[in-house]
């Protein structure tokens, strides 16, 4: 596992650093996203503040979901995909080491532009930590369900669209709690470990169900 | 159906025992068509396979069957002589249509992620040795490429970047899908010299071709539409 998964990873980082800064429009269209709703809701900063969570949630699942279909179908369009298959690498490690490169290099730096967009949104600082903490956790379970649609959709031409429909459903459980701890922090009588547990055990078994999906639909997309 | 080399008894120590890869009654349909039926061989180690055939006939899908990326839908095939829970793609490289080159990595990064990444096959029977990422570009005449992004280099440097990856991790069976297209006269002598020390050393070769290849141990297999014997294999000793 050491020394191909190090190289699997670098070279998947690289990638995504080099072409087109992913990262970076991640991040444009995230804040494209938040911004746009204070727009839309008027400048009530209550009510702002209260939906804010749910905002930066939103914002950052949509963001998550731009780039996933380029997960796979990037290495299947050049015959990479065929050569990964017959490695002799266990697959669900090779899409769990790709999945965090791609989290590494689309979703962290969401997680990171979070309490600024925050400022946006009228969010206190202690709402701020918060809603960073829970996307921190959260959005790995994102880009992993995510894989799975990427998986699906990897011969399909335009199979964007058709991997939002398919991964916007199984991403709600995500969406609830993650919002719901966020929500718990702001306002006092919740307890927020609950909520926050539970994300993290969706993260967790996002993490193992998401590559054995996504691996099994590789497999029978090489026909 | 094919003409079977003779059989040998089983050599009763499998570790010494020469390579060799074995198809049985391989079936495969695609797209709900089937392509061919019962195709049986037997490859030993040196030997190369060359397929012929028309357009469309499944000659690769023959090649993709053999590097496990179809399923079969009948038949088995393995490889004899080696470890016993290896499938036989990971004894193989593909050398498709696709260079699976990426354009914004150095044609050196392209190349060292390769030998990461493809585990090697090591065993008695096939002599094949890693060749350093540097000197397999030398080799192949791009060494001067190294540090440059794969994305600027011509299709036939390209298609020699993707032939630098079968010499940098060993394996056995080389399965390549017309490999001289997009070669000069030059560059397909040196792809059939790489050919020819890979059969040295004894690897196996199965390819797909249209143009005569000079190989030194080569046989035939040629796929023909006819409906009662579908293929038929001849030996040639060229």
């Amino acid at each position: 596992m050491s020394s191909w998964g190090v190289a699997l990873f670098n070279r998947d980082l690289r990638l995504s650093v080099r072409i087109g800064g992913s990262a970076l429009v991640g991040v444009l269209f995230f804040l494209a996203v938040v911004t746009v709703i204070p727009f839309g809701v008027g400048p009530d900063l209550n009510l702002l503040a209260r939906i804010g969570p749910a905002i930066l949630w939103i914002g950052a699942l949509l963001a998550t979901l731009l780039g996933l279909d380029r997960l796979f179908q990037a290495d299947r369009e050049d015959g990479t995909l065929d050569l990964m298959l017959m490695a002799g690498r266990p697959l669900e490690l090779v899409v769990l080491i790709k999945c965090l490169a791609h989290w590494v290099a689309t979703g962290l730096p969401l997680v990171v532009a979070a309490p600024l967009l925050g400022i946006f949104l009228n969010l206190d600082p202690v709402a701020m930590g918060a809603v960073t903490l829970t996307l921190l956790v959260g959005t790995p379970a994102l880009t992993l369900i995510g894989a799975i649609g990427a998986a699906l959709t990897v011969s399909l031409r335009r199979g964007g669209l058709l991997l939002a429909v398919l991964v916007i459903p199984l991403a709600i459980p995500v969406l609830i709690f993650g919002v719901s701890a966020a929500d718990a922090a702001i306002h006092d009588p919740v307890p927020f470990l609950t909520p926050f547990l539970i994300l993290t055990a969706l993260s967790l078994i996002a993490a193992v169900v998401g590559p054995v999906a996504a691996a099994m639909a590789l497999r029978f997309s090489a026909d | 159906m094919t003409e079977l080399p003779t059989n040998k008894a089983p050599s009763i120590i499998r570790r010494s025992s020469p390579l060799k890869l074995i198809a049985e009654n391989l079936t495969i349909d695609r797209g709900g068509r089937r392509v061919f039926q019962d195709l049986s061989f037997t490859l030993e180690s040196g030997t190369a396979l060359v397929v012929t055939g028309a357009n469309g006939i499944g000659k690769s899908s023959l090649l993709r069957t053999l590097a496990g990326l179809v399923s079969l839908a009948g038949g088995a095939m393995h490889v004899e002589g080696g470890e016993d829970d290896r499938p036989l793609a990971e004894y193989a490289h593909y050398f498709g249509h696709q260079n699976a080159v990426k354009p914004a990595l150095t044609a050196l990064e392209n190349l060292v992620f390769w030998q990461s990444f493809i585990a090697s096959v090591r065993i008695d029977a096939f002599a094949g040795a890693a060749v350093p990422p540097e000197e397999a570009l030398a080799t192949l005449g791009i060494g001067h490429t190294a540090q440059l992004p794969a994305g600027y280099l011509s299709a036939g440097q390209t298609r020699r970047l993707a032939l630098a990856r079968l010499l940098v991790t060993p394996r056995p069976v080389w399965l390549m899908d017309e490999p001289t297209s997009a070669l000069d006269t030059a560059s397909e002598a040196q792809l059939l010299g790489l050919m020819n020390d890979h059969l040295g050393s004894g690897g196996m070769i199965v390819t797909a071709t249209h143009t005569e290849l000079a190989l030194s141990n080569t046989r035939v297999l040629h796929l023909r539409a006819a409906e009662p014997v579908r293929t038929l294999t001849e030996e040639l000793d060229a």
